[in-house]
């Protein structure tokens, strides 16, 4: 049963690695990715705000943890996704994953952050340093890399 | 009919609402006729489902087409798509 989390607080990614290994058993093999506020180049931002559909995030996710845990037979899951307002620099998202062997991890960790790019309702709203915020668009990349793993 | 309604990111501001109760006339009985009925209700929320190809909608949680069924008591979400991550 993979640790799902959702909300404000910010989280401390090595304590999250050590305990996942510890709740893993005999894993031979964790991967992560960590998402974090970029400033960009064109206009660039001092904050992004992360807005969520409560009631529906956490199922959702806690969903698509299980479909990985299932498909690639994984010994652990932690996913963390904050929101709210985090400057640049500051951490957005967590995925670590835990299997017996190496492919599996990384391959679970892949589909896992494709899937929430477009499949989990969050929404990113940018804090230019010069000019109004602004909400993100969605990327028909993002819809591609999800389209990868079956999933839309 | 009486249905929760949701709004997110730019839908909701562009409403002016984070959610409300409606109860809409007989004969809307799914989504789109949902949508088609929230339309006529201002120009805020004219604006904002005008182009439906950027509004997305969840029915009680679950994600759900224009041609989902809706019912008494269903919780309904309308919001852009996706950019989380």
């Amino acid at each position: 049963m993979a640790f799902v989390r959702v909300g404000p607080a910010d989280f401390d990614p090595g304590a999250e690695i050590e305990r996942l290994q510890a709740d893993a058993g005999d894993a031979g093999a964790i991967a992560s990715f960590l998402g974090i506020v970029r400033r960009g180049q064109d206009n660039p931002i001092a904050a992004m705000t992360l807005e969520h559909y409560p009631a529906m995030t956490e199922p959702a996710i806690a969903r698509m943890a299980a479909e990985a845990e299932g498909r690639w037979a994984l010994s652990g899951c932690r996913i963390i996704h904050r929101t709210g307002l985090i400057p640049v620099g500051g951490r957005i998202v967590l995925v670590l994953t835990a299997a017996r062997h190496r492919q599996a991890a990384l391959d679970s960790t892949a589909f896992l952050i494709d899937w929430l790019k477009v499949g989990a309702p969050f929404w990113k709203k940018e804090h230019p340093l010069v000019g109004p915020a602004q909400w993100v668009e969605a990327r028909a990349a993002d819809d591609a890399a999800a389209r990868r793993w079956s999933v839309l | 009919m009486a249905m929760h309604i949701l709004y997110f990111a730019w839908l909701r501001e562009r409403i002016g609402l984070s959610e409300e109760r409606v109860e809409p006339p007989a004969g809307v009985g799914q989504v789109g006729d949902l949508v088609a009925w929230l339309r006529s209700r201002g120009a805020g929320y004219a604006e904002a489902l005008a182009d439906t190809t950027r509004v997305r909608c969840a029915v009680n949680q679950v994600f759900a087409a224009p041609e989902a069924s809706i019912a008494d008591g269903d919780e309904i979400a309308f919001f852009p798509p996706i950019t989380g991550g």
